[in-house]
């Protein structure tokens, strides 16, 4: 017989349960110490040391870096260890920007409950006050290094789970920071606009960009007929914010929020996720039967991040991406196009809220590719954090609301739609729809097999499933975090694994995790709310979209055909190459002088990868050799946006793609000497 | 070799010294620092460069490139000027010594390097030299028991060699 292996915790003994580090084991032991810098899903960087324990024999160590040994005597309060917390706090206090009431984060900062916990009234070394200047060029995320107490947990969360590393520490000692290179913002970086940095900032350093106030605005203005549309992952977690437990499912009561704070009409964006999945149903069943691969697997589009993320990390995929709008845009589209006709308002009068769990939504919102006349289709977006902001702003009680039901003619959908909002929910939506749509017999009563895809199911990274679906075997992946996107590509590119359909959710979780969501959003209050999801789905009369009888009407009445024409104007649309970072090129010559021929030889990183480095290397050679160093203004430079072609060389202003090393003597005759000579 | 000839050959260095030193993420300082050595500082666009050809975050390159005193994110003049202020050359006045080349290049405010690029002016925390405090390095050389007087025509000299070739 085994003796359980334990550890003395303040004069408890607590057993040793595969806890990876000290400080979850005293969690466990129900003494809650404070971190900042510590998440259980991202590495153990033991920078705040504020859950400092003394250990006999060891002294006093931070409790996170510790593993925990068998006979170990810890204690957590002395009075050594009160001084060095309350002295942290005091110091990162003096090094922070402590405007709290203005504060977008006031209420729910981690420094500010800690500082309240401790018992912190005064703090001993002055207040710096660095001024820096606040980064708000996305849509989608505030950064305020005047409030950043260097946790490092964005830079984690952004190199180690969306393995993008647009976030880092820059400088050093007192004059460290976190930011995106060169001090640029957000806008000039490959930042995706997901978030994740956000809802793990401790502080209000990283926050969410608000659209609180234009929002009030169009519900304050009399001209204007205020249309909502709600997410599926709204409905599981808005509750959290007014003290329910995670997963407590209120659709009614969200809309009935919506409504009593102004919205005119509430919608479901559960609605447009089924119109989603009757398009990329037969978009898929299109590829999958055309006989050719070119454009296989076929990757979902619904993530804004994720849309993003391909057009800078991975451009020759950008034909694989489903050309179906997100849902989103689905609804900003059906709305802008009909629903004002439908409702008898003026198309300029008509104002399409969102409401997701998202900050990349914001970003989806005012991409120029849905808008029209200058009007974007969807004119904001709050999340599920300033809905419940605005929500508490005008006193409603939220408990004493009555439920109310979402409006005709896009409220009503089935659970394909509502499993949108988790990761694999949208794979097992065209599964659905694939299953119906390519079985041999329709049946009155639908077979379990046909409804629920459990292998695409859970919280898995990587998701991977062949399904049988009429005979046609159907393999597929569904990546759970950019990481694992990564991860599925890397799969796809070494030829390890073949895949007819992936689903990418740049959310761990899905948009369940999404970083409008309320805080705390970690694992646990994930699989709650996932569950709740499937819940929903379980419930509802109808759970495959092309059953929902009010997209049938909406193709009736407006779309037409699935995939035709009118549809594909009004739900598809297209992606471009976007470059990662903004700067200088590489200039090899000082002067500028008018009448050289402009020669820019790509150096980015499709086009380094395909070889642009030694075209750049043969045109010098070239130029140098026939003597035209001083007429031809030879340099390197990154990203076009033309990456699907690259290696790209732009020559006196037009760019050529796909050159190859033979080609160099036609390009350097042809195109640079001959326009010489002439 | 011409101006743009010589840039293109910088470029053509950087390349060189990346094969030298393979792409593993460990290669990252030594590169930066043999990059530093043909452009006397790190520009912003070959700090990208580096981070594209090594597979990268731009972010942890620059985070590196700040993080040690040895790298210059801006560029630097002909002749770097250092002047120990640890503590031994400190108590022995290097403040004044560095004060009077300061006045000396006219360098006022944030700025360190003079305006045609001949001079950079720095202090360093400690040059191992303290037998000889105060002391200061220009690149290479040594100077020691430095004065405010000395400092000066020592940089008088520099300039007289530059105004000669």
């Amino acid at each position: 017989m085994s003796v359980q292996q334990t550890v003395v915790i303040d004069g408890l003994s607590v057993p040793i349960e595969g806890e990876r580090n000290l400080l979850e084991l005293v969690r466990k032991a129900g003494i809650d110490l404070p971190t900042f810098c510590y998440h259980s899903e991202l590495s153990v960087y033991g920078a705040c040391r504020m859950c400092v324990v003394e250990i006999d024999k060891m002294g006093i160590v931070a409790s996170c870096t510790v593993q925990p040994q068998p006979g170990m005597v810890v204690r957590t309060n002395t009075e050594q260890l009160r001084v060095i917390r309350r002295t942290i706090l005091e110091l990162l206090l003096a090094n922070h920007d402590r405007d709290c009431t203005t504060c977008d984060k006031n209420g729910a900062c981690k420094l500010q409950e800690l500082a309240r916990r401790f018992g912190v009234q005064d703090v001993r070394f002055g207040q710096e006050d660095a001024g820096l200047p606040i980064d708000r060029s996305t849509p989608a995320l505030v950064r305020d290094p005047n409030k950043c107490i260097l946790c490092g947990d964005c830079v984690r969360v952004c190199g180690e789970v969306q393995k993008i590393g647009v976030l880092d520490f820059a400088y050093r000692g007192s004059d460290a920071t976190v930011g995106p290179a060169f001090g640029k913002c957000l806008a000039d970086v490959d930042c995706v606009q997901c978030g994740q940095c956000a809802s793990v900032c401790p502080t209000g350093a990283i926050t969410i960009h608000s659209d609180v106030d234009r929002v009030w605005k169009a519900i304050h203005d009399p001209k204007m007929k205020v249309v909502a549309q709600v997410a599926p992952a709204i409905r599981v977690a808005l509750g959290e914010e007014f003290g329910h437990e995670p997963g407590w499912a209120a659709p009614g009561k969200v809309v009935a929020a919506l409504k009593s704070i102004g919205v005119d009409m509430v919608f479901d964006t559960c609605f447009t996720a089924d119109l989603t999945v009757v398009e990329e149903t037969a978009e898929f069943l299109e590829r999958l039967s055309s006989g050719s691969r070119e454009r296989l697997p076929q990757f979902t589009s619904c993530c804004p991040a994720w849309v993003k993320y391909v057009e800078q990390y991975h451009p020759n995929y950008l034909a694989n991406l489903s050309s179906c709008k997100s849902p989103q845009q689905m609804f900003g589209a059906v709305a802008r196009r009909f629903l004002g006709r439908e409702l008898g308002v003026e198309p300029e009068n008509l104002y399409v809220v969102s409401v997701m769990p998202c900050t990349a939504k914001k970003f989806e919102a005012a991409r120029e590719e849905f808008a029209s006349d200058g009007r974007p289709d969807v004119d904001a977006v709050l999340t599920t954090q300033e809905l419940a902001r605005m929500i508490r702003e005008t006193g409603i009680d939220f408990d004493k609301l009555p439920i109310a039901p979402f409006d005709l003619p896009f409220g009503v959908s089935t659970g394909a739609g509502m499993i949108f909002g988790n990761s694999g929910g949208v794979a097992e939506a065209v599964l659905r729809a694939a299953a119906e749509l390519l079985a041999p017999e329709k049946t009155s009563e639908i077979p379990r097999s046909r409804l629920v895809f459990e292998e695409v199911r859970g919280l898995d990274g990587v998701k991977e499933a062949t399904v049988n679906i009429a005979g046609n075997e159907v393999r597929l992946a569904v990546a759970n975090s950019l990481g694992a996107a990564a991860e599925v590509l890397r799969r796809i590119e070494s030829g390890e694994a073949v895949y007819d359909i992936v689903e990418v959710m740049s959310c761990p979780g899905g948009c369940i995790g999404g970083a409008g969501q309320p805080s705390p959003s970690h694992l646990e209050v994930r699989k709650q709310r996932t569950q709740a999801l499937y819940d929903v789905d379980t419930m509802q009369m109808l759970r495959r979209s092309h059953d929902n009888p009010y997209v049938k009407a909406l193709y009736d009445r407006y779309l037409g055909d699935v995939g035709g024409k009118k549809a594909h104007s009004a739900l598809h649309t297209s992606y471009g190459t976007r470059r990662r970072i903004a700067g200088e090129e590489i200039k090899f010559s000082s002067e500028e002088v008018d009448g050289k021929l402009d020669v820019g030889v790509c150096v980015g990183t499709c086009c380094y990868l395909h070889g642009s480095y030694d075209l750049l290397r043969g045109l010098m050679d070239r130029v140098a050799r026939h003597g035209l160093t001083d007429r031809v203004d030879l340099h390197a430079t990154f990203c076009f946006e033309q990456c699907e072609h690259s290696p790209n060389i732009e020559i006196g202003g037009s760019i050529r793609g796909n050159v190859t090393e033979e080609d160099i003597d036609e390009v350097f005759e042809k195109e640079i000497r001959a326009r010489l000579v002439e | 070799m011409t101006p743009v000839e010589a840039a293109q050959r910088k470029f053509e260095r950087v390349n060189e010294i990346i094969e030298e030193h393979g792409r593993e993420q460990s290669a990252l300082i030594p590169i930066l620092q043999e990059v530093q050595a043909e452009y006397r500082y790190l520009p912003e666009e070959i700090l990208t460069y580096i981070a594209t050809a090594m597979g990268l975050s731009v972010a942890t390159v620059f985070g590196v490139a700040t993080f040690y005193a040895q790298f210059s994110l801006s560029p630097k003049g002909k002749y770097v000027v250092r002047v120990c202020d640890g503590t031994a050359c400190h108590v022995r006045h290097s403040m004044r010594v560095y004060e009077a080349i300061r006045s000396k290049l006219n360098l006022r405010d944030g700025r360190f390097t003079t305006p045609d690029m001949m001079f950079t002016v720095e202090t360093v925390a400690c040059l191992g030299a303290c037998g000889v405090a105060p002391a200061m390095v220009i690149n290479d050389e040594v100077y020691g028991k430095m004065t405010p007087e000395a400092a000066c025509a020592i940089i008088d000299t520099l300039l007289n060699r530059d105004g000669e070739n």
